[in-house]
């Protein structure tokens, strides 16, 4: 993490979303420095992927902004940029894992296909260029090199997230917005994910909000946690402060229901 | 004179439970201390007196509730721990302070010889090491204190509790920054060992390292201490006992 930088890339200020009557998230803020990580964490319902894709402008507030650092000295509110724009940015400057694999990929072209689109989709058309950079980035995600051409639909739970991730990383994201990225892989596929993405985060100096429930997730990735309830944040601060020595009620429910992350 | 590296002032902690109706539990109550570039300060008293929750709160694992914890730096402005942004301490822990912990924290599938070399890497722009490099200071680290070549490639969630000790040890004493804070490093070694971590805080204070320690025995910290503070003498810090 560049502890020099001096503008946040991301801000979020006060937003708030109802769904009908049910306030869904309540005037939260946060603050997000390049090459830093932030986990959102809480329970089901309490607001963290609402917040997630209002940062990463897939939703939009009722109220409140959200300001990206587009270049130096320059925040634009992402929420009033163009559709066109937002698109942009969403393929370039940002990725989005999604916790389903299937949502965020293309079932039906093949792995190499599915990163390649980023690329085509900048400019590159060089079929040789196109696939020796897919296949740079299944090795990275620890996919073998001959799954190229085949469809995702043959990988399994945890290969699938590692397409995805390596989907996402291919034009070099300056910050990526994660849902419950290993929630849906067993145990011993999770640890192997987890280790990925924390090279990936440190070696890429990439910025990321990473929605999860899982502790011990937010302990191995994250400098920072922002801790959720009812639609508020609670709770916010040095990942390892929050863990051990959480202030607020919910937070200390939290830490002490399960087992030490 | 040299001046303080670190300055406690009248710093206070207490642990709200909220699962417990509430109960507040102080365990430290205005301390106030300061140590000195190539000094080595011993932290006495008996268990549940406070000794790792004042290391957990000057390496801002804690936050305290009153009092100032003011590190000077090389050739910047001091800054004070209890005021610090997030962005700040994580600098801090980087370039100004080491901490030996009690237990390794191990990353699943990464191995013994890169959990050491990491601190080097990671280092801000222009004096992060190639992970070679940093990899060959691991080597001698880790030969220097007897852990075996077989289990360098190895992660050590598997290691003994000596042999992880000895990986948390290397992994601090490989990048040396000016405070070094030590909660019962040698705890869980045997004789041989324990010297051989003792000579290496000894040259870490010769080479002006401001070192503030606990030690399971007295023996061992009186072989590197240069000033002792009792944390629970009486009418001292009126530090009360924490229970759970």
């Amino acid at each position: 993490m560049n502890a020099c930088s001096t503008e946040p890339l991301l801000r979020v200020q006060g937003v708030s979303r109802c769904y009908g009557t049910r306030a869904a998230l309540s005037n939260a803020s946060f603050e997000l420095w390049p090459g830093e990580v932030l986990a959102v964490v809480g329970e089901s319902g309490s607001g963290k992927t609402t917040l997630l894709n209002i940062a990463a402008a897939r939703v939009a507030p009722d109220s409140g902004s959200v300001h990206f650092l587009v270049g130096p000295g320059q925040l634009e509110d992402v929420h009033a940029l163009s559709e066109a724009r937002q698109r942009l940015l969403a393929r370039t400057e940002w990725g989005y894992v999604h916790q389903n694999p299937e949502n965020g990929l293309r079932m039906e072209v093949s792995a190499g296909a599915n990163i390649g689109e980023r690329l085509m989709a900048q400019g590159e058309r060089h079929f040789g260029r196109l696939r020796s950079i897919a296949a740079d980035w299944l090795a990275r995600v620890e996919i073998d090199a001959d799954r190229l051409d085949d469809s995702p639909r043959t990988f399994s739970g945890g290969m699938r997230q590692r397409l995805q991730i390596a989907r996402n990383l291919v034009t070099r994201p300056r910050l990526i917005f994660m849902d419950e990225p290993t929630s849906g892989l067993d145990v011993s596929v999770q640890a192997r994910l987890l280790d990925l993405l924390r090279q990936l985060t440190q070696t890429m100096h990439l910025a990321a909000v990473i929605v999860t429930h899982d502790l011990a997730v937010a302990r191995l990735l994250a400098h920072r946690m922002i801790v959720m309830q009812q639609g508020c944040i609670v709770e916010h601060g040095l990942t390892d402060q929050v863990l051990d020595d959480p202030q607020h009620a919910y937070t200390q429910l939290l830490v002490s229901s399960v087992l030490p992350p | 004179m040299t001046q303080p590296l670190l300055q406690l002032n009248d710093v206070s902690k207490q642990f709200t439970l909220h699962e417990r109706g509430g109960l507040e539990l102080m365990v430290l109550e205005s301390v106030s201390l300061s140590v000195d570039p190539g000094e080595c300060l011993v932290l006495n008293g008996p268990s549940g007196t406070g000794k790792s929750t004042l290391l957990k709160l000057i390496y801002g694992n804690y936050r305290a509730n009153s009092g100032s914890i003011v590190l000077r730096r090389q050739g910047r402005a001091a800054l004070d721990l209890v005021r610090a942004t997030p962005q700040q301490i994580i600098a801090l822990r980087r370039d100004s302070i080491g901490y030996v912990s009690q237990f390794l924290r191990a990353i699943p599938r990464v191995p013994a010889l890169d959990i050491v070399a990491e601190p080097l890497c990671e280092a801000s722009g222009a004096d992060a090491l190639p992970i070679e490099v940093a990899r060959d200071r691991s080597r001698d680290l880790l030969t220097r204190l007897g852990i075996p070549e077989r289990l360098w490639g190895l992660p050590p969630a598997t290691f003994s509790g000596g042999e992880q000790q000895r990986i948390n040890i290397a992994r601090t004493m490989i990048r040396p920054r000016p405070l070094l804070l030590l909660d019962e490093p040698t705890a869980s070694l045997d004789q041989g060992n324990c010297e051989i971590v003792l000579d290496m805080v000894r040259e870490a204070i010769h080479a002006g390292t401001a070192v503030i320690g606990i030690f399971h025995d007295q023996r061992s910290g009186a072989a590197v201490a240069s000033r002792h503070i009792d944390l629970g003498a009486p009418g001292s810090n009126k530090c009360l006992q924490m229970s759970y």
